[in-house]
């Protein structure tokens, strides 16, 4: 009985995702023969990116890179501006959490930006900043930002008032109370939104590098379709998707390790 | 002169008056139990001496002072432990200690707070989280808390109330005897007579609400220690219980004839109050 729930979990952990991707690989391979001529089968994506991913840190040229070089490049790219997110949104979320007067003058500004796309802040960073690079960093910050501003300030106002009333009981100071309980507490909710907030900054990175055409994972894509190397777009897609899964899956077990605590 | 005292106090929220005119007044080293009906307004009434909230008219004086917020020498105890979750038992009374005793060696502040974990009986689970903690073990490290800032006053708001019946006899018992030795002036609040019986000096009960008050005070003088087991056969106690409960019940009916509410629930039944 218990042998064959075993076997059970491993077809479950195994087997299905294969049976999914199976199915994908099949549509795909459909799509391509009978009405996207110019979509790349499998086998020939394969083909045709098999030098990038069996050597994926080589260096050729400065167009011409290892997937995973690629890949290197936008992550620190994105390190930078989600870090910037980080340090300017948890503050700014502790301040809308805490303070009324900063809810009510600050919040509709945050409700405004917040959905704009980054294919609208890129060109605003470019007439700030003059120069790609950091008009890139500077699109990833602004639109990564707002889950880190959204959840911080919930957990701020979600700090139990029993907890608020053991620091007014205590008389800790107003940055003591700060540090001491209405952090800890909202700690949880924060790494919730650092977590949100890395989804959206990897997601921008294409978006980033695509309009200033600095070398990444998205600037390869964008190149190799202007080079009509369709196979690359789709191991930049396919790239793109995992690594995205694997930091979500990172923060995950961050996120987790403080919910517990 | 009495070291706490209540003149007059009212306090509202909104448009419904929680308390009207409760006058109160603890002598230094008593021990005072206020009974009543959940919800009726006693941890009102708490907020009111330890602080947390200020009443409407009349005042709250501490020593004949008016009392303008939360003070250590006011030490309390709330109702659902309040300890904070991500610190160990240990740091949980390290952060009052921390506070009160700013000038002290972090090794006395260390064995200062070893000291009171030990007096609860919690030395071996010191350095567990809340949420590893009983019920039981978590009401001790709160009150360890509160009794390691070595408070003049301990106001504790119905400490028991989350606990099993086995539990919170265990630590009636606990508290009988922590009481003793502390010598300090205590007011509790609850909704348990018997609880009120055994560890009191003097029993007052807080009619119904709304527009709660004190009633009429009852003397405790059953000799300490007191011993639940034997508690129930003096007559003393029964006649306290009798008179205690008839005049809550009683305050109940009046209430209810004049509001022509549906009945509620009676006595050591929880039921939600307006948190402060």
């Amino acid at each position: 009985m218990s042998q064959k729930s075993v076997w059970e979990k491993r077809i479950g952990l195994f087997l299905m995702p294969l049976l999914g991707a199976g199915v994908v690989l099949l549509v795909w391979t459909l799509t391509a023969a009978v009405f996207a001529d110019n979509l790349p089968s499998p086998m020939k994506t394969w083909e045709t990116s098999r030098l990038y991913i069996l050597e994926p840190f080589e260096k050729r040229g400065e167009l011409d890179q290892g997937i995973l070089r690629f890949t290197w490049y936008s992550l620190e790219r994105v390190a930078k501006g989600y870090s910037i997110a980080i340090l300017l949104g948890a503050p700014l979320g502790f301040l809308l959490g805490m303070s009324p007067l900063f809810r009510g003058s600050f919040d509709p500004i945050v409700q405004i930006l917040r959905p704009v796309s980054p294919l609208a802040w890129l060109p605003l960073g470019l007439v700030i900043f003059q120069k790609p690079e950091p008009a890139g960093i500077f699109t990833i910050a602004m639109c990564s930002m707002w889950p880190t501003v959204m959840n911080t300030a919930l957990g701020v106002r979600s700090v139990p008032q029993d907890y608020l009333n053991v620091a007014r009981a205590l008389k800790l100071s107003r940055p003591k109370t700060l540090l001491k309980v209405m952090l800890p507490s909202a700690l949880p909710y924060m790494f919730t939104g650092f977590r949100l907030s890395l989804g959206i900054a990897w997601l921008v990175i294409v978006a980033a590098e695509m309009l200033t055409g600095a070398p990444g994972v998205g600037g390869f894509l964008w190149q190799e379709y202007n080079a009509l190397i369709y196979e690359h777009i789709i191991l930049c897609i396919l790239t793109i998707g995992l690594v995205g899964f694997a930091l979500d899956r990172l923060m995950g077990l961050v996120e987790q390790r403080f919910r517990t605590a | 002169m009495p070291i706490l005292e209540l003149d007059n106090a009212c306090k509202s929220f909104g448009s419904t008056k929680v308390l009207a005119n409760v006058s109160l007044s603890v002598e230094p080293g008593e021990f005072v139990a206020i009974v009543g009906f959940s919800g009726a307004g006693k941890s009102t009434l708490m907020s009111l001496l330890s602080g947390l909230a200020m009443p409407d008219t009349g005042a709250a004086l501490y020593k004949g002072k008016h009392i303008t917020g939360p003070g250590p020498e006011r030490g309390v105890v709330f109702q659902n432990y309040s300890l904070l979750p991500w610190l160990t038992a240990f740091e949980n009374v390290r952060l009052s200690v921390d506070q009160v005793f700013k000038a002290w060696s972090l090794q006395k502040r260390n064995d200062h707070v070893e000291r009171y974990l030990n007096m609860v009986g919690l030395s071996h689970a010191r350095d567990r989280r809340p949420a590893q903690l009983s019920g039981g073990m978590r009401q001790r490290v709160a009150l360890a808390r509160a009794l390691a800032t070595e408070p003049e006053v301990l106001l504790m708001d119905e400490p028991l109330g989350a606990l099993d019946a086995l539990t919170r006899a265990t630590l009636q018992d606990e508290l009988e005897r922590i009481s003793r030795l502390a010598g300090k002036t205590i007011v509790l609040v609850t909704n348990d007579v018997d609880e009120a019986i055994l560890l009191a000096d003097r029993i007052i009960p807080l009619s119904a609400g709304p527009s709660a008050t004190l009633g009429p005070a009852t003397e405790v003088s059953i000799a300490r220690p007191r011993d639940r087991k034997r508690l129930n056969h003096e007559p003393l106690f029964r006649h306290i219980r009798v008179s205690v409960v008839e005049y809550l019940l009683d305050t109940k009916r009046t209430k209810q004839a004049a509001t022509k509410r549906p009945p509620k629930s009676g006595l050591l039944v929880p039921a939600m109050e307006p948190s402060v």
